[in-house]
């Protein structure tokens, strides 16, 4: 207790310190919007909540680690954990998703559930349980008299991310496949009918996400840090975002994920770093307790 | 509300008979596996409390570890601080000679230690549930995902309770047949659930958590208290998951915060799994799952050692993809007659024969 209260000290006594906490939130905050978007992809397009998004994170993340181990500057992981991961998500749509599309959203969130409990564990077998960094070797600017520190490689993780977003838009609006996306999320019948084979276009939407999953993963192990098992909160962020932010609203989308990013910041420096996972789920129960709660007034609840 | 296959009076009682004797006898005729059945005992209360809520009254929860955890965590302090400093103890690591229980006071602390998991797990099962169950389908089951993950983490960055090193339950006195005590107090929690679900399931009440999972609008419309009958049906469960909360920490002698007590993706996932592998909604389901998934679980740690839980994500997605129905619903399917439906001569086309509830 009295550490929190002298953490929220600090704060107004060297406000500089907020200026590094909103900048850290807003710079991780752009991939956690990417992966977010990927999963309301999935979720608007085959109505399905894929709990192995934060595994195709961390398999995306081991991408670049292994480019980074092999003396390749990891920038260069990013489009191949993109084509990697697009395979893979390809390929368990067609061993495994295909199946429960059209199922029970219970059955498909627990069979994504156990594909990734088996992905975890195949990390954890092939790469070993440690924390892993893929180390671009940039460097960090000073800004404000050597009190705020911006590190090159969160930057161009954030470029990357936003270039990725632009250039995502651009597809789903224009290019025919996203197109056929579009069409097939507002009525799948409708699109059969119209001569779209969406089996295809949902296997093209689950490889897509995984893509966009795989890519988000290869920006974190640059930037950040990547184990098997940290997976699942990457998941429950970008539902939350989701949530927030609604089905195929990418402008609200970005603002989400910065502002769960600066929030996590801020939770992380005022409660310690071993509570911030515990503050992202919690902040989830809140988040859906609040929407439920608003909805209740209306007579009506989250379904 | 029969659930099992019809029998008559006296083959039920002798039923029920042979399976209380083979269960007496279980640790005397396979003690090298006492262990591995004491923890099925315990896994037979996980699933048949989660499908109380999750296939009677469709709310498929991910976080009934929770109250697992609490129920672990509020018996092994109890139990630690009805003698000594609890702080103290956790700055030990449990380690020591100074932390001493004879038998009166292990037992006394254990009596009280079940009753304080089973009260405190039912408590935050009021105060989670009146939070979430407003929530349906699957945002409910994101919930309390995410009530699970949390509860461990709080747990491990809790100081008192030992944070991220653990707790160690009371250390029992060496006058004690440890293993053999837990065998028969997880298998008689274990029979003390089945028996009240089955009472629960026979009255209005069971009827009422029915129609949620039929249809919660017309049930509400009806005037059923929707909210309330929820809340106390989880309550009913957790109040069950929190005596073997504490039995299952005391049995594994370690509380690790996430790995044992708070355990999202394990046994929350496992139970689940058992109840669906059963079959979900019925009463001896998960009591079957458990038990099959108990093999399965055991051969897979056995045999497949480091790619354990690959196997067990496969198995996951097996179930989930091509059985989702279980055990004993295939069976109904395959043999209405069993199950004391009468099958007509003409079937409806488009209608499942044998696909009414009992």
């Amino acid at each position: 207790m009295s550490s929190i209260l002298s953490n929220l000290q600090i704060l107004t006594i060297a406000p500089v310190f907020n200026v590094q906490l909103v900048l850290d939130g807003l710079l991780i905050g752009a991939v956690f919007a990417l992966a977010a978007y990927g999963m309301a992809l999935v979720w608007g397009v085959m109505n399905i909540i894929n709990i192995t998004q934060g595994e195709f994170v961390v398999l995306g993340g081991y991408v670049a680690v292994l480019f980074a181990d092999r003396g390749i500057h990891p920038l260069f992981a990013v489009p191949v954990a993109a084509a990697f991961l697009f395979a893979v998500g390809w390929g368990f749509y067609r061993a495994v998703i295909f199946r429960v599309v059209d199922k029970d959203l219970f059955i498909s969130l627990l069979a994504t559930f156990g594909i990734s409990i088996l992905l975890q564990q195949l990390m954890n077998t092939i790469f070993g349980s440690d924390v892993r960094v893929a180390n671009a070797h940039l460097e960090s600017w000073q800004a404000l008299g050597r009190m705020v520190t911006v590190s090159q490689v969160k930057v161009l993780s954030f470029i990357v991310c936003v270039a990725l977003g632009i250039g995502l838009m651009w597809f789903l609006k224009s290019s025919r496949l996203g197109q056929a996306i579009r069409a097939t999320a507002q009525n799948a019948r409708a699109a059969r009918v119209l001569g779209i084979d969406t089996d295809r276009v949902y296997a093209m939407t689950y490889g897509l996400n995984a893509a966009i999953c795989g890519t988000a993963g290869a920006l974190i192990a640059m930037a950040y840090t990547i184990h098997p098992y940290i997976g699942l909160p990457y998941t429950i962020r970008s539902f939350m975002i989701v949530i927030v932010a609604g089905l195929g609203n990418l402008g609200a989308v970005i603002l989400s994920g910065i502002g769960l990013g600066v929030a996590e910041n801020y939770a992380g420096f005022i409660l310690g770093a071993q509570f911030q996972l515990a503050f992202v789920f919690l902040l989830l129960v809140a988040v859906l307790v609040a929407r439920n709660w608003r909805l209740q007034r209306q007579r009506r609840y989250l379904k | 509300m029969s659930m099992g296959p019809t029998m008559t009076g006296g083959t039920r009682i002798a039923v029920w008979g042979a399976a209380l004797a083979a269960g007496l006898a279980a640790p005397l005729l396979f003690p090298s596996y006492a262990l591995q059945i004491t923890e099925l005992w315990v896994f037979i209360v996980f699933a048949l409390t989660w499908d109380l809520t999750g296939g009677q009254m469709g709310y498929n929860s991910f976080g009934n570890v929770v109250f697992v955890g609490v129920g672990m965590y509020a018996c092994a302090v109890t139990q630690v601080g009805l003698f000594y400093s609890v702080g103290e103890y956790t700055a030990a690591r449990g380690g020591g000679t100074s932390f001493i229980w004879d038998m009166p006071q292990y037992m006394g602390g254990l009596g009280l230690g079940l009753v304080a998991g089973a009260v405190l797990a039912a408590v935050a099962a009021l105060a989670l549930g009146s939070l979430v169950l407003g929530m349906r389908g699957h945002y409910f089951a994101i919930a309390t995902l995410g009530l699970g993950v949390a509860a461990g983490e709080l747990a491990a960055g809790w100081e008192w309770i030992g944070a991220g090193a653990g707790f160690s339950p009371a250390s029992p006195p060496d006058n004690l047949d440890v293993n053999r005590f837990y065998y028969y107090l997880a298998m008689a929690l274990a029979v003390a659930t089945f028996l009240a679900i089955r009472w629960i399931l026979s009255t209005r009440f069971g009827l009422a958590i029915n129609a949620i999972r039929d249809d919660e609008d017309k049930a509400e419309a009806m005037g059923l208290p929707t909210t309330r009958i929820k809340v106390t049906a989880w309550m009913f469960g957790a109040l069950f998951l929190g005596v073997a909360g504490a039995i299952y920490g005391n049995m594994k002698r370690f509380i690790d915060p996430t790995d044992v007590a708070f355990a999202g993706s394990t046994i929350g996932v496992w139970m689940v799994l058992m109840a669906i592998l059963g079959g979900k909604g019925t009463l001896w389901g998960p009591v079957i799952g458990a038990v099959v998934f108990q093999v399965f679980k055991e051969v897979f740690w056995t045999f497949l050692l480091g790619w354990q839980r690959v196997a067990l994500g496969l198995l996951i997605v097996l179930i989930v993809v091509f059985f989702p129905q279980g055990i004993l619903g295939f069976m109904r399917e395959r043999f209405p007659a069993l199950f004391g439906h009468t099958v007509e001569p003409v079937v409806v086309a488009g209608e499942e024969p044998g696909g009414a509830r009992t």
